[in-house]
């Protein structure tokens, strides 16, 4: 069966508007959260959040495409854009039927749509602009690379909260499986608008304490704070890779599972365990080659101990190094598992194991071996990455060393 | 009477559609077709509507149809703007 390996990363997050700009701060246990300053958010329950405030990429958004797309579409354009030359690919020289484009995407173009509708109701409907047409809805990032870079193949947009940014890369290694040799994969989101914002609200998952904290597994934790950005990522079918010369990818996808929490109320258990245990047999792995599980980290008490139970259930007490880089970005939602995604690829390159910046207090009743306080320096050959979004989508894979 | 030229055309256009990165909006190209300087229809639906915006003027959405070249474009638009009837 065709592996899918990964050959390019592009991140665009409040760690960094690189890759290698993002790992450096997630070594660093460097922070992008700040107040908010896209707007005015001091009347808001919630003022902390992960900002992409590098002018540079702004400029880096193509002349033509930055004022008919949302800033979502901006910052996956950015990061494709270094996901291409990090993978050292020319699009031009791959059949354009075989090269797809699949996204993560939770909130759609929020900012932009906010805007066309305070002119609908501010100076009607006439004010109201052309693009509002294609630029809200969820597939806009993926049409808009797919026009962009000529991928013609099957083109996707997965909406699954944070889980759809591991779903992609089982929906891009189908597609390797049926014929394409390339896909742009992985998932942006920016819901920083107060319209954007105040639909994350009801969630009551938000932590509103007002000091920029995301403390998942602490005995602090008060919910998460929510951020922009996330990664994007070239996936190829492992041998169209070596065919190009391409011989040092990051990774290979080496498992997924997805499934779906009991509703309220329900007195079975939350399906993490279960994706997660599914995963692993998708990948053929046992639980003792696991190097590291980047958790879900919610932050909420209730979360962070259903994930700690799941971890524990299949690994054992301190059985596997847990971490949570996305203390320092927040929750990016369609674009969050798709960076921690890129974060796993080159903790497997670089051989270190990030920490968890700004949690001081763990749990201790959690038993996990959370890795706290600096970077754990060790061979990762295997990693995890679990990934819930809200309403019960639970995903996880597994990734490898190539 | 209101003038509409190549400037106005290019400056909405700048501000409402952008400019690919391959094109210089203040060459010449009065002449170079829209597809070539990569605008699509809704380039120029949004290009009609600021326009109409702007100028408070009548127009149709098909005048789009009409704008194969700024130059078409300018021409067309210059003529909605001229006054008909006992305006004056």
């Amino acid at each position: 069966m065709a592996d899918l390996v990964f050959t390019g990363i592009g991140v665009v997050a409040p760690t960094g508007s690189t890759a290698e700009e993002h790992w450096a701060s997630v070594l660093k246990g460097q922070s992008g959260i700040t107040r908010i300053s896209r707007f005015d958010a001091s009347g808001y329950p919630v003022r902390y959040a992960g900002q992409v405030v590098d002018p540079r990429v702004a400029q880096a958004v193509p002349g033509r495409l930055a004022p008919q797309t949302d800033r979502w579409t901006h910052l996956a354009l950015v990061a494709a854009d270094e996901a291409l030359r990090d993978a050292d690919v020319d699009p031009k020289a791959v059949p354009e039927y075989e090269m797809a484009v699949v996204t993560s995407s939770s909130s759609g173009g929020t900012e932009f749509g906010q805007r066309e509708i305070e002119r609908l109701w501010r100076d009607g409907p006439d004010h109201v602009g052309a693009y509002q047409s294609i630029a809200w809805f969820y597939a806009a990032t993926t049409g808009q690379l797919s026009i962009r870079h000529g991928m013609r193949g099957p083109c996707a947009v997965l909406a699954a909260e944070q889980a759809g940014g591991l779903d992609v890369l089982d929906h891009a290694r189908r597609l390797t499986r049926s014929g394409c040799r390339l896909v742009l994969t992985g998932g942006t989101d920016a819901s920083l608008s107060p319209y954007g914002l105040v639909a994350q609200l009801p969630t009551g998952l938000l932590s509103t304490v007002d000091d920029g904290a995301y403390r998942p597994f602490d005995v602090a934790a008060s919910g998460h704070l929510p951020g922009e950005g996330g990664a994007i990522l070239v996936a190829e079918e492992a041998s169209a890779a070596r065919d190009r010369g391409h011989d040092r990818p990051y990774g290979v996808l080496r498992g997924h599972a997805a499934g779906f929490d009991p509703p309220p109320g329900s007195n079975r258990p939350p399906v993490l365990e279960r994706v997660l245990r599914a995963a692993l047999s998708d990948a053929g792995v046992w639980p003792s080659e696991v190097d590291v599980v980047f958790a879900d980290a919610q932050g909420t008490p209730a979360a962070d101990l259903a994930e700690a139970r799941a971890i524990g259930a299949v690994f054992g007490a301190h059985g596997v190094p847990v971490t949570a880089p996305k203390t320092l970005t927040g929750r990016l939602y369609g674009g969050g598992a798709a960076l921690d995604v890129a974060t796993a690829l080159m903790s497997l390159r670089y051989g270190v194991v990030p920490h968890t910046a700004g949690v001081e207090r763990p749990v201790p009743a959690y038993d996990l071996d959370l890795v706290l306080d600096r970077p754990r320096e060790r061979p990762v050959r295997t990693a995890v990455v679990l990934a819930r979004g809200y309403g019960g989508f639970t995903s996880a894979v597994v990734l490898g060393a190539a | 009477m209101t003038e509409f030229a190549l400037r106005d055309l290019t400056r909405i256009l700048k501000s409402c559609a952008g400019v690919d990165d391959a094109v210089d909006l203040d060459g010449p190209v009065a002449d170079t077709a829209f597809e070539d300087l990569g605008y699509d229809s809704l380039a120029l639906f949004e290009l009609v509507g600021r326009v109409r915006r702007e100028y408070g003027v009548e127009l149709p959405d098909e005048a789009v149809a009409e704008m194969a070249t700024p130059r078409a474009a300018v021409d067309y638009i210059a003529r909605h703007l001229e006054p008909v009837g006992d305006k004056r």
